[in-house]
């Protein structure tokens, strides 16, 4: 980890600052689309989850869908963000095959959502990142063209599902920042239930804008427009080859276009899309079907007094109630359903044998099978047992590790795994003194060594009597004893 | 008992129903003196004999004549429209019957819904006769440019009926349907009953619902009755209207009884005489039907205020910014790919559009997407579009000041009786100027009516434009009735086409 940003375009004589600004296009989280009923389920066979509003028939009218204003509204509070109670419904004007309007309703000039802000963890200290707006539009269907060599095929499903863009201001400067601050935004949104941020199905995608600077220059350069990123391993990757495109050809003496550029992720690079002079005019204007979206401010106050606790406020009661580092808390606070088992053990067992076992042992398990915690095979109920064991002293961490990958094999409660298994712990000072002696009495010679002054034997002695015991034995016994016995 | 009935229904066979109101022919069906399907048979008949007159786009007589015999055999009266037999605008969008909204892009376009205003029409009982020509896509005031062919005003054979509800207007005035409703979005419903002496009311903006209406220019669009007289047209409206949640600009209020409240006793309204309409060149007829307006009001006992809508001048080309901006992005949809005309040429995408667009629009409905592209244009949209939405505003004030001083206002409905056939089809401009006293009532969302209320030299009707303030209906309905009374219009149509 790096405690000081260092993130620049370096060549021989220059080092350069890599600007980059965000459009996150984010499906909002709701049953039904923007402006019609239909249905938003992924996956469906295609054109099955189309209204005569989703394929613009003639005389059908938009109907906004109140649940995705309130989605709106609540993801702008998480993002601690104006709320605009008038804000107004814009038409986009484009010819495609998948817009069966002729045009998208979006929001233009007056969007629901106004600034705000998202806070970063990055390894050199928290960094601010301004948001300029969100707004909700209409996604588009989706056109499919390798079904056939003579023919594009249009599904509509898509068509009409309500989307938020959230437009960040040009304040990132790395990948990791674009990392940090998309997996932010996404927790965030989760938190909420506004979106679910499923990068596999297009629940989140971003527009990258990226430009470049000299350190220490204060004018922003051209930027370029990077089209449709859907994953943020894509999104570190564009920027990176971006910025050096765009360094390489200042350097060269020519200039940045400002353009549309989009991603190859095969080949590693951006190329052009359509230039400025190609660029679309979509002849924005406010849509005739739709009046002024006004909302009360007793709207909003309803949905703000009804949010969660968000990720930032959860994490510094994290650190300040449980005695967390940033770190464990970040982890912990990464998704509700981590914080909220996290949360569920602590009620019975000790935190910190309860964080580092999760943040240890159970993701190493989740991580390997691929699961969400909320499908974990050891449920926080189980895990809390196996904890108290250990703190009562029952079984030794080593044992519990056992009892644990068994645990995670059947599901099953861990006293019952112990007794099964016959993994309690050896308490019996006579048992114990039996093995301690056998021991010693293999390793006469090593004991001289040890009263003649070489104490690491000590561990060496240990370790022999908890193989001797198959690792039962307990541990505080064993000190006593052996101690004892090698006093003698 | 039985001969007597048997005696009365000869006598209404006798007594022409193409010269009765809708009502009396309601009136007719609850007492039972002529039954549903005899009514379609009547109107059938006089649509086949009405072909000269092109009114129809579409017509669905086994339905009719099913229907009719229908509701003949439930006999529930409990409707507004009891088995009444209605053609409706092709711009409505009818379940299982072609809609194409006069134009060769929707040529064979077969809804799958029904618009909720004909649905409120079927739910009062009424059973559809057909579809009527308009302007394609209801752009025009002279039913010039259908893909279907022109309308002919059933006053001569070379005379438009006015636009875009000019198959509304000719079908009605022609007896071919004994009501009908149009589509208003600067004029459209207005402006043809003007031309062919037949009443005409544009609602409030959101008091009809829009949804399953083809659209032309969303903000300004409004459903509407077309009927003989302004008792039918109270009906019309009344069945036609309504809160529906599925048009976010649909007025939520409770639904009024515009028939019943029906009263021509109006002493001491207010009505207010804007000086601005009195443009130039006005043909002296014009300025004399509003004068005999202004004195029959007068007489029956309402107070005539001069006002002033000082931004009217304005109006005309403010609507011709908004109207083609928003049908710009309304008529998108028409691309080939989902339902509708779609060209065979074309290697490409883009090219099929091109092909498409170019091949199934008409002049009219090219001329003002591409107006409203070029507004909306970034580096033209504050100059036109944003500025023409602020103008707008200024022409609503003008009518919200006025509306502090009198009850409704009075002007001419339009500048002339019906023209030639031809006669404007070259001059975009001129055919504009037809509108230029019903725009601002679009603009401003207000409701409207015209009523016939004489005729030119040439023996032409011509209206006067009744508008009030947001959802005053029952008022402008009234002053038109008690208007009605005393003017006492009379049309004389030979039937040249049968």
């Amino acid at each position: 980890m790096k405690d000081k940003f260092d993130y620049f375009i370096k060549t021989e004589n220059n080092k350069w600052e890599v600007i980059i600004g965000l459009e996150v296009h984010a499906q909002v989280t709701s049953k039904s689309k923007l402006f019609s009923s239909s249905s938003t389920k992924f996956g469906e066979k295609p054109n099955t989850q189309v209204s005569l509003v989703d394929s613009a028939f003639p005389g059908m009218l938009p109907v906004i869908n109140k649940f995705c204003i309130e989605q709106a509204v609540k993801t702008g509070l998480g993002l601690n963000a104006k709320i605009n109670l008038r804000s107004i419904f814009d038409r986009k004007n484009y010819f495609y095959a998948d817009l069966p309007a002729g045009y998208q309703i979006s929001q233009y000039k007056n969007p629901i959502v106004g600034e705000g802000s998202v806070t970063l963890d990055m390894p050199y200290g928290t960094k601010k990142v301004g948001i300029e707006r969100l707004h909700l539009e209409q996604d588009a269907g989706k056109s499919i063209h390798d079904l056939s060599p003579d023919n594009t095929f249009v599904d509509l499903n898509r068509s009409g599902v309500a989307l938020m863009e959230i437009v960040s201001k040009p304040d990132l400067r790395s990948p990791d920042e674009v990392n940090s601050y998309v997996k932010k935004l996404r927790t965030i949104m989760r938190y909420l239930g506004t979106c679910d941020g499923n990068m596999q199905e297009g629940s989140l995608r971003a527009d990258v804008n990226v430009s470049v600077r000299k350190q220490g220059e204060k004018k922003f350069g051209t930027r370029c427009e990077i089209k449709n990123v859907n994953s943020i391993k894509f999104m570190e990757m564009a920027i990176e080859s971006e910025a050096k495109r765009q360094v390489e050809l200042i350097e060269s003496g020519k200039k940045i276009e400002q353009e549309t550029r989009l991603f190859d992720t095969k080949k590693n690079e951006t190329r052009s899309m359509r230039s400025k002079e190609e660029a679309h005019d979509y002849r924005y204007f406010p849509d005739p079907d739709l009046l002024p979206l006004v909302i009360k401010q007793s709207f909003v106050d309803n949905l703000k007094n009804k949010l969660p606790e968000l990720p930032d406020k959860k994490k510094e009661r994290f650190i300040n109630k449980f005695k967390l580092t940033p770190y464990e808390a970040n982890v912990l606070i990464s998704e509700n359903n981590i914080s909220e088992y996290f949360e569920e053990v602590i009620k019975t067992a000790d935190i910190k044998l309860a964080k580092n076992w999760i943040i240890v042992e159970l993701f190493a398990v989740l991580n390997d099978k691929n699961l969400d915690i909320k499908d974990s095979p050891v449920s926080s109920k189980n895990l809390a047992n196996l904890l108290n064991l250990i703190s009562s002293g029952e079984i030794s961490g080593k044992i519990a590790k056992k009892v644990f990958e068994l645990m995670v094999q059947s599901g099953d409660e861990p006293s019952k795994i112990i007794k099964d298994k016959g993994l309690q712990q050896q308490s019996d000072p006579k048992e114990l003194e039996k093995i301690i002696k056998n021991v010693l009495e293999k390793n006469f010679d090593k004991i001289t060594q040890y009263k003649a002054g070489k104490e690491k034997l000590y561990g060496f002695f240990v370790g022999e009597v908890m193989k001797a015991s198959s690792g039962k034995a307990n541990p505080k016994l064993v000190n006593d004893i052996l101690k004892k016995e090698l006093k003698k | 008992m039985r001969t007597f009935l048997l005696y009365q229904r000869l006598l209404i066979k006798m007594n022409d129903l193409n010269d009765i109101s809708l009502s009396e022919i309601i009136k007719l069906v609850k007492s039972k003196k002529i039954s549903s399907l005899e009514l379609a048979n009547h109107f059938i008949n006089n649509i086949e004999k009405g072909k000269k007159l092109n009114s129809f786009i579409t017509t669905c007589f086994d339905q009719t004549i099913k229907d009719s015999k229908n509701f003949d055999k439930k006999q529930n009266f409990d409707g507004l429209l009891p088995g009444i037999p209605i053609a409706v605008k092709d711009l409505f969008c009818t379940k299982n019957i072609k809609t194409t909204a006069g134009s060769k892009i929707l040529e064979n376009f077969v809804p799958t819904y029904e618009s909720t205003v004909t649905n409120n029409l079927w739910k009062e009982g009424a059973i559809l006769l057909g579809k009527l020509n308009c302007d394609e896509f209801a752009m025009g005031s002279s039913n010039e440019t259908s893909f279907f062919g022109n309308v002919i005003n059933p006053l001569e054979n070379n005379l438009v009926p006015g636009g875009s509800s000019g198959g509304s207007a000719t079908a009605l005035a022609a007896s071919l349907t004994p009501a009908t409703i149009g589509t208003d979005t600067g004029g459209s419903i207005r402006q043809p009953a003007s031309f062919t002496g037949t009443v005409g009311l544009k609602p409030t903006y959101g008091l009809c619902s829009r949804w399953g209406i083809v659209a032309f220019a969303s903000s300004l669009d409004q459903a509407g009755p077309m009927t003989k007289n302004v008792e039918d047209c109270a009906l019309m409206l009344e069945a036609m209207s309504g809160y529906d949640k599925k048009d976010s600009t649909s007025i939520n209020k409770k639904k009024e009884n515009y028939s019943k409240n029906l009263n021509s006793s109006i002493k001491g309204i207010k009505i207010g005489i804007p000086k601005e309409y009195r443009v130039d060149n006005m043909p002296e007829e014009i300025e004399q039907l509003w004068k005999n307006g202004i004195d029959i009001l007068k007489k029956s006992g309402a107070k005539i205020i001069d006002i002033s809508l000082p931004h009217t001048k304005y109006a005309l080309p403010t609507y011709y910014i908004v109207a083609p901006a928003e049908a710009s992005s309304n008529l998108a949809r028409y691309d080939g790919i989902k339902y509708g005309y779609r060209s065979k040429k074309g290697n490409n995408l883009i090219e099929m559009y091109e092909h498409t667009r170019a091949e199934g629009f008409g002049d009219e409905v090219k001329r003002r997407v591409l107006i409203g592209t070029y507004v909306l244009s970034s580096g033209y949209y504050d100059a036109y579009y944003l500025k023409a939405q602020k103008v707008r505003k200024l022409i609503k004030g003008d009518f919200d000041n006025s509306f502090k001083e009198v009850d409704a206002i009075l002007t001419p409905s339009t500048p002339s009786s019906a023209f030639k056939i031809g006669e404007k089809a070259n001059d975009p401009i001129s055919m504009y100027l037809n509108d230029i006293f019903t725009v601002p009532v679009n603009l401003a969302g207000l409701p409207a009516i015209s009523i016939p209320a004489g005729k030119d030299h040439k023996g032409h009707p011509l209206g006067l434009q009744l508008i009030s303030k947001e959802l005053k209906e029952q008022k402008i309905l009234n002053i038109a009735f008690a208007m009605e009374k005393e003017i006492n219009f009379k049309q004389s149509l030979n039937r040249w086409w049968e």
